[in-house]
C-alpha cells in the first residue's frame, strides 16, 4: 500500500527538525533516509531525541514518553507514532 | 553528512553497537557524613559537605526513596559518602533495588553474602608512603586483605603530583594482588602543598599512565583518551569547566546554553532531600577540577561531537567502553 501523503509530509517535516536540533550538515529532509536508524548510524543519544521530541510536542501537542523512546529508531518509526498519537487524540 | 558505519570497520561498529543502547543513567548519593578515615584533600570532608544536611536514620525512608529514584529513571546507583560500608541497610536499600556501584576505602568488607556481585570500589591514595601522609594509614594493607580474590572489585587509584615516576610501583602492587585498577587525579581540593598540578606535571603523568595502560592491560581499566582529556582538560579543542560539566544536578542546572549532560543526573545528601550542586565539592573550582567521572562523561555525552573522523569516533567507543566496564553493564 503506498504510503499516505501525511506521513510523507511528517517524514520531511521530522527531518527537518532533525536536521535544525542536531545541526547536521550536508543533508536536505528530501536526501535524509526516513528508514536510517537514529542511534545506531546517527549517533543521535536520548537527550538529542528529548531535544526532537519537545518540537514535536510544540508542533503537534502530542506528548512523547521517555520511555517510548527506544520504539522510536527512524524517521518513519518517529511519523507512525505521531500519526497514531494523533489519529487517537482525533477519535 | 557522516554516518557510524560509514567511519568504522565491521569490528569497531560491533562495538559501538554493544554500548550505543545502554542508556545508563546514574546519580550519586551520599549515604552517610561519616567516615573512619580522614584523608588530607577529601574533597567532602574539606568542603563542609558532611555538615550540609542531617543524615535519615530510619531505614524504611531509605527504601521508599530508592523506589522513587527508580520511577525517575535512575538505572545505576553510586554510593559514596562518607563510608558507604558504616551503613550497609542503607547500602542494601539501592542494591535490592537498582545496579549499584559501592565507592569505599575498604577497611569494612562489604558481606559477599548479602552483596553478592555489587560492584566495589575501592580508594587508593599511592604508596604506603602517600598514603600514610594523606590518609594516616597504609588502607591498601588492609583492603587488599580484605577482597583478596574477590571478582566484582576494582581499586580506583587517586594519583598525586607527588607520584610521578612511582605510579608503576602502586600499579604493579595491585595487579600482583590480582585486582584490576582505574586511575583518576586528585584535585588538591585542600591545597596540601605539592599536590597541585603543573602543566609538565600532567605532560609527565599522561605518559605515565598510557605506559601503565600498556604494561598491565589486564589490570588497568582504562584508555588513553581519557588520560589526553583528564590531562590536558580539553576534548575536540574545547576546555573542560563549569559550562561543559556534564555532572551538574540536574534540577539545579540553570546554564545557558544547556550544554551537553547526564539525563536526570542529581547528588543526594544523606538526609535524601538536599541536593549538592555536581558529582563533587560545591566550593571546588571547575577550572581546575580533575574529577575523573566528570571528565569520562564529557566525552561519553558528546558522542555526535566526535562523529567527525573514525579516530575519534573510536576514541569515544573507548571511554564509553571503559565507564560500561567500571560499572559492570559490560564484563570486562
Ligand atoms: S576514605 Fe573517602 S570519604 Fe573517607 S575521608 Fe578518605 S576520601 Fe573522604
Ligand atoms: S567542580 Fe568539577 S564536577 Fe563539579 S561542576 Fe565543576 S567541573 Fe563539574
Amino acid at each position: 500500500m503506498p504510503e499516505s501523503k501525511e506521513i510523507q509530509e511528517l517524514i520531511l517535516r521530522i527531518a527537518k527538525i532533525i536536521i535544525d536540533e542536531l545541526k547536521l550538515e550536508d543533508i536536505t529532509p528530501e536526501k535524509f533516509d526516513p528508514d536510517m536508524d537514529l542511534v545506531d548510524e546517527l549517533g543521535v543519544d536520548s537527550m538529542d531525541l528529548a531535544t526532537v521530541a519537545l518540537v514535536l510536542q510544540d508542533e503537534y501537542g502530542v506528548f512523547i514518553d521517555e520511555d517510548d523512546y527506544p520504539k522510536l529508531k527512524s524517521i518513519r518509526l518517529i511519523a507512525g507514532y505521531l500519526q497514531s498519537r494523533l489519529q487517537g487524540a482525533k477519535g | 553528512m557522516q554516518t557510524v558505519s560509514s567511519l568504522l570497520d565491521k569490528q569497531w561498529y560491533e562495538r559501538y553497537k554493544a554500548i550505543s543502547r545502554l542508556n545508563i543513567r546514574s546519580s550519586i548519593y551520599d549515604v552517610t557524613n561519616q567516615c573512619n578515615l580522614r584523608c588530607k584533600g577529601c574533597f567532602f570532608f574539606s568542603s563542609d559537605e558532611h555538615k550540609a544536611a542531617p543524615e535519615e536514620t530510619d531505614i524504611a525512608r531509605w527504601e521508599a526513596f530508592v523506589e522513587k529514584e527508580q520511577e525517575r529513571g535512575v538505572n545505576l546507583a553510586i554510593l559514596i559518602g562518607g563510608e558507604p560500608t558504616l551503613h550497609l541497610d542503607r547500602v542494601e536499600a539501592f542494591y535490592k533495588r537498582l545496579p549499584t556501584f559501592c565507592a569505599t576505602n575498604g577497611l569494612i568488607k562489604v558481606p559477599r553474602d548479602r552483596f553478592p556481585d555489587m560492584m566495589v570500589g575501592i580508594s587508593l591514595w599511592g604508596d604506603e608512603e602517600d598514603e600514610k601522609l594523606l590518609r594516616g594509614k597504609d588502607a591498601f594493607a588492609v583492603s587488599s586483605r580484605n577482597y583478596v580474590g574477590d571478582p566484582n572489585t576494582y581499586y580506583l587509584y587517586t594519583i598525586t603530583p607527588r607520584q610521578i615516576g612511582r605510579t608503576e610501583r602502586v600499579i604493579r602492587r595491585i595487579a600482583e594482588a590480582g585486582f584490576k585498577v582505574h586511575m583518576q587525579l586528585l584535585s588538591n581540593d585542600e591545597g596540601v602543598e605539592g599536590f597541585t598540578w603543573t602543566a609538565s606535571q600532567l605532560a609527565d603523568i599522561r605518559a605515565e599512565m598510557d605506559a601503565m595502560l600498556d604494561r598491565y592491560p589486564r589490570a588497568v581499566i582504562s584508555c588513553r583518551y581519557y588520560h589526553e582529556v583528564i590531562t590536558t582538560g580539553r576534548m575536540l579543542g574545547r576546555p573542560f569547566g563549569w559550562m561543559e560539566c556534564p555532572s551538574v544536578t540536574e534540577p539545579m542546572d540553570d546554564r545557558q546554553p544547556q550544554p551537553k549532560r547526564l539525563i536526570r543526573f542529581i547528588r543526594w545528601a544523606a538526609d535524601l532531600q538536599t541536593m549538592h550542586r555536581c558529582c563533587t565539592s560545591a566550593t571546588r573550582d571547575c577550572r581546575t577540577c580533575k574529577d575523573g567521572a566528570a571528565h569520562m562523561s564529557w566525552v561519553m555525552v558528546n558522542k555526535r561531537a566526535h562523529l567527525t573522523s573514525a579516530k575519534d569516533l573510536q576514541n569515544w567507543i573507548e571511554v564509553y567502553e571503559m565507564f560500561a566496564k567500571l560499572y559492570r553493564f559490560i564484563p570486562w
